[in-house]
């Protein structure tokens, strides 16, 4: 199959979907690459690099989507390539089925087949190919990039001979893949960092990446975002309100606010209120990242930088991985040929779309000439799944209840024991002389004992225990010792060989225990 | 004829051992105990000697002095790998002391009777025999019965001991074996026995007592031959727990309280070793005596993956980088001596700062804390050594789980496959780990057969080749 990649037309884009090392792996799928000439440019991957790599160059996009049976780019298309896709072609590329509905219903009219890679289910196996996540993390990092070019002190606190200077204090809301990243090289500029999520589990993610979770005083628990395939999902309006109170109380101590709170197919929720912001200090940097769906601050403006009256700076750029276009069009480019390692699993360069297989099933709007968005629940449950135990917290009265039943019912099995064993002992003493039945007194008295004295032996000891049984068992000694002095010949011979070997036994069997026990030593 | 100071010194002696028994809860505390047993033990016979034992004083002395020689022979020359052995053969000596015992006591029973039949003089009698002639019939029979259960359980640990001890050294096959017609055999040398029994009881005569014997020699033969390697903690605790009743039936026969209380120590000791060894296999104490796993009880969940290898360098990198360690040792460690080695490892591994510590599962070994006697050999501190229940909730925090030498106890088809033979059975669960080695000789499975799918989960990695040369090999990669 043909692999082709257009220049992107969307204005300032400056990523491509595929790279010469990209093509090279395409290759060895057996399939064939061609590029639109110069599409790699601005990303800084010349014509030259490509050709070098065994990839076509085309002069014109016309050209080059008429060659491509798979064609595969970075941006939503726009009008005019919508019309230039044909039947029985292949697009990959971001293509929001939402919002562009009408796209995806003439695509599908056409026959033609659409793989939207912001659709790729966020299961462990997809990972590989989960662009959002890879475009994410660039955008997490270079917000703290864009942020500190922007503020106007260091991030981490120093003490100099010139005079003290305090650490950068970073408050990251939302601890998603963006959000981590954020966390991740705040944390590393030196910066005293901060972050907030609705999801309560991801508290531990936050602190191994090194920053404090800021936690509320709040009951209800968030819906586990496992449910959600990770994703945050709308809160209650008495969160929302605590959450807000909580943000209140912290704004004034920020230095630089990162907001990365995105629920899938909505506005992005009004996390950083205007009279936040007016309590900032002057030379603070907030950087929006929810900007494309309206932001999470309703000063920001879309894809500006704007400085308030009090002298706060808030970034709305949405453009953050094409700043970053060389490293994310080399991860984008990545994720677009896992997919097709996916989809040729023969490597014969034959393409074999199973809509049976959760992830191209998921990740497909078109297929057929029907529109398949939205795509059935995976069958595999998500990434971030941490079943809660399910353990049921009794109550205290059940647990008395539980506590009293277990006594009534080891005292029932006790009594059964002693009555049963009182009966036997009854029942031989009615039968069995007076002298037989002292002995046995002595007998089931030393059981007893056994039992109480060897259920505290520790776990550790118990070849030594057995070692030192094997001894003191020898004591069957004394029966030879007593008989060897009375009788025949026969009798003093089996008691001497009873006494000689009992006699190994007292010895082997002590020495061994003691030669044990002296190897136990404490560290 | 009163012996109040032998009397006396056996009630010293038994309470002598029984804190030589408790005093075995505790590392420290166990040094003394065995004093006290030792003590208890030299005042029995003492006063055993100077007391109704004085007749051949001399020749008892010369005996127990010759059997002392050995016995220290043994005992100082022995194994820490080979104690399994050693307490299975010193089994079988009490067993046969406790069979000729036994048959003295017929024999003098036999010539006091003829003696008291012609109204010869008592006053000539050894010290056991007086005590016979003194008996009513009710007590001579009550006496019969006694002397026989002591023989017959004399007999079944003599032998049972000595193939238990042909299996852990490596003389018999351990696989479990039985003769043809199984459990019928073991069956009907019981009913022989007990029909034996009732003509003793009735005729007094000592033929049907060697009878009963034979069969019990043959019951412990059988009984053990049909028993696994595996099982062997169990088979040698049960066989402690013979021991002491057949010398609380001798004691009974004797009239001599000590040996009954001793008897009873031991033979409830044993008793509970079997219970707690039976309970960490998750199987009942009939099955494992009646021998071998039973079948399963249905298709067992097929493995999937493969068993993926590591060479030495990946697993020294994994424990550089780790700060957890927790080691399962098992039988495999003590069949290639390589508890010297784990010692080493664990003392480099301490001294970098890292966390290392063993988790013993209670049937690893052939006996009873077989591993933390060899353990304690190589010097590994016994605080790092830890039971089961106390460590198996920490491997998902562990970074490095490294099984030596064991199988069944680490296998995970224990809580996921209600079919598998082992269904149930308490387990290590090393494959939270964050990362499992299995140092392994080859690639099939343990002694129960059992497929082991913690070798094929992702997180392991299979470390081939024998414990020792692998140690040998790990340790030069790690300084």
């Amino acid at each position: 199959m043909i692999i082709g990649t257009p220049k992107e037309l969307f204005e300032g884009e400056n990523r491509v979907a595929m790279t010469p090392a990209s093509a090279l792996e395409l290759q060895k799928l057996g399939h064939t690459c061609v590029i639109e000439t110069k599409a790699g440019a601005a990303a800084g991957f010349s014509d030259k690099d490509y050709k070098d790599a065994g990839v076509e160059v085309v002069k014109t996009a016309a050209a080059l989507w008429k060659a491509a049976d798979i064609v595969a780019k970075v941006r939503v298309p726009d009008d005019g390539e919508m019309k230039r896709l044909s039947a029985d072609q292949t697009l990959i590329s971001f293509f929001s089925p939402v919002a562009d509905e009408a796209k995806m219903k003439s695509a599908a009219r056409k026959g033609a087949t659409v793989v939207a890679m912001e659709m790729i289910p966020r299961i462990s196996r997809a990972q590989k190919m989960d662009a959002l996540s890879s475009m994410a993390n660039i955008a997490g990092y270079r917000a703290v990039i864009e942020a500190g070019n922007n503020f106007p002190r260091f991030f981490t606190g120093q003490i100099t001979a010139a005079g003290k200077v305090p650490p950068a204090k970073v408050l990251v809301v939302g601890a998603g893949v963006a959000g981590l990243a954020a966390i991740g090289t705040s944390t590393s500029l030196g910066a005293i960092t901060y972050a907030f999520d609705v999801r309560p589990e991801v508290a531990e993610q936050v602190e191994s990446m090194g920053a404090e979770f800021v936690f509320l005083d709040f009951e209800e628990e968030q819906a586990d975002g496992a449910s959600s395939g990770g994703y945050a999902s709308v809160s209650s309006p008495e969160f929302a309100a605590a959450q807000l109170a909580k943000f209140r109380e912290i704004a004034p101590d920020m230095d630089i606010v990162i907001t990365t709170a995105l629920i899938p197919n909505r506005e992005a929720p009004e996390l950083w209120t205007a009279d936040m912001v007016a309590s900032m200090k002057p030379g603070s940097v907030i950087v929006d990242l929810a900007a494309e769906k309206g932001g999470n601050c309703k000063l920001t403006v879309k894809d500006e930088k704007i400085v308030t009256d009090n002298g706060v700076t808030i970034i709305g750029y949405t453009d953050f991985p094409s700043r970053m276009a060389a490293q994310s069009s080399t991860l984008y480019a990545t994720n677009i040929r896992h997919l097709m390692t996916d989809l040729t699993p023969e490597k014969d360069g034959v393409v074999n779309h199973d809509m049976e297989d959760d992830v191209i099933r998921g990740a497909t709007v078109a297929f057929g000439k029907e529109v398949t968005f939205p795509p059935p629940p995976p069958k595999i449950q998500a990434i971030a799944a941490q079943p809660k135990a399910a353990v049921v917290e009794l109550t205290p009265e059940e647990k008395r209840a539980a506590e009293t039943a277990a006594f009534k019912a080891q005292t029932k099995q006790q009594v059964t024991l002693l009555c049963i064993g009182a009966a036997v002992i009854l029942l031989a003493g009615l039968w069995a002389p007076a002298s037989f039945m002292q002995h046995f007194i002595v007998f089931v008295l030393s059981i007893f004992i056994g039992f109480q004295v060897i259920w505290g032996v520790a776990h550790s000891l118990h070849t030594p225990l057995m070692a030192v049984t094997n001894a003191i068992s020898s004591i069957i000694i004394l029966g030879a010792l007593m008989q060897i002095g009375s009788g025949s010949f026969l009798v003093v011979l089996l008691a001497g060989i009873a006494v000689f070997m009992t006699g190994i036994n007292i010895f082997g069997g002590f020495l061994v225990t003691r030669r044990m026990l002296a190897m136990f030593q404490k560290s | 004829m009163e012996f109040g100071f032998t009397t006396a010194a056996y009630v010293v002696a038994a309470v002598l051992f029984i804190l030589s028994l408790g005093g075995l809860s505790g590392q420290e505390s166990a040094k003394r105990a065995v004093w006290y047993g030792i003590v208890g033990m030299a005042l029995a016979v003492a006063a055993t000697l100077v007391g109704p034992g004085s007749g051949f004083w001399l020749l008892s002395l010369l005996l127990i002095a010759g059997g002392g020689a050995i016995g220290y022979q043994l005992a100082t020359k022995v194994q820490m790998t080979q104690m399994p052995e050693l307490v299975a053969a010193m089994h079988s000596l009490v067993g046969l002391a406790a069979v000729f015992v036994g048959f003295i006591a017929h024999f003098e029973m036999g010539r006091v009777a003829g003696l008291v039949a012609e109204g010869a003089d008592l006053k000539e009698l050894g010290t056991f025999a007086a005590l016979i002639a003194k008996k009513t019939t009710v007590e001579l029979n009550i006496l019969r019965v006694e002397l026989f259960l002591g023989v017959f359980i004399g007999a079944i640990t003599f032998t049972g001991s000595i193939i238990a001890y042909g299996k852990l050294a490596g003389k018999v096959d351990s696989a479990a074996t039985k003769l043809p017609g199984g459990h019928m055999l073991n069956i009907a040398a019981a009913a022989v026995s007990a029909v034996t029994l009732i003509l003793y009881f009735n005729s007094g005569g000592f033929f049907p007592l060697f009878l009963m014997t034979l069969a019990a020699l043959f019951i412990g033969y059988h009984l053990i031959m049909g028993i696994g390697g595996a099982d062997m903690p169990v088979v040698v605790s049960m066989l402690n727990s013979y021991s002491g009743w057949a010398a609380a039936a001798i004691g009974f026969s004797l009239g001599n309280d000590l040996l009954i209380v001793v008897g009873a120590l031991v033979g409830s000791s044993g008793a509970i070793l079997s219970y707690i060894m039976c309970k960490a296999m998750n199987r009942s104490f009939v099955s494992v005596i009646l021998g071998g796993f039973g079948g399963p009880a249905g298709e067992q969940m097929a493995v999937e993956g493969e068993q993926i290898a590591i060479d030495v360098d990946g697993v020294a990198t994994a424990l550089e980088e780790a700060d957890s360690i927790i080691i399962i040792p098992g039988y495999g460690m003590a069949v290639a001596q390589a508890q010297q080695n784990v010692a080493e490892l664990t003392r480099r591994l301490r001294a970098k700062g890292k966390n290392v510590r063993f988790a013993i599962h209670p049937v690893a070994g052939r006996l009873p804390g077989h591993m933390n006697v060899l353990l304690a050999e190589a010097k590994v501190p016994y605080d790092i050594v830890m039971e089961m229940d106390e460590i198996n909730d920490d491997f998902p925090e562990t970074d490095v789980a490294i099984v030596i030498g064991s199988n069944d106890i680490v296998n995970p088809a224990a809580q996921d496959d209600p079919n598998s033979p082992i269904a149930g059975m308490p387990v290590l669960e090393c494959w939270k780990a964050k990362q499992v080695f299995v140092s392994k000789r080859g690639q099939g499975t343990g002694y129960s057969g059992i497929e082991n799918p913690l070798f094929f989960k992702e997180n392991t990695r299979m470390f081939y080749g024998d414990a020792k040369a692998s140690l040998d090999a790990l340790l030069g990669k790690i300084s």
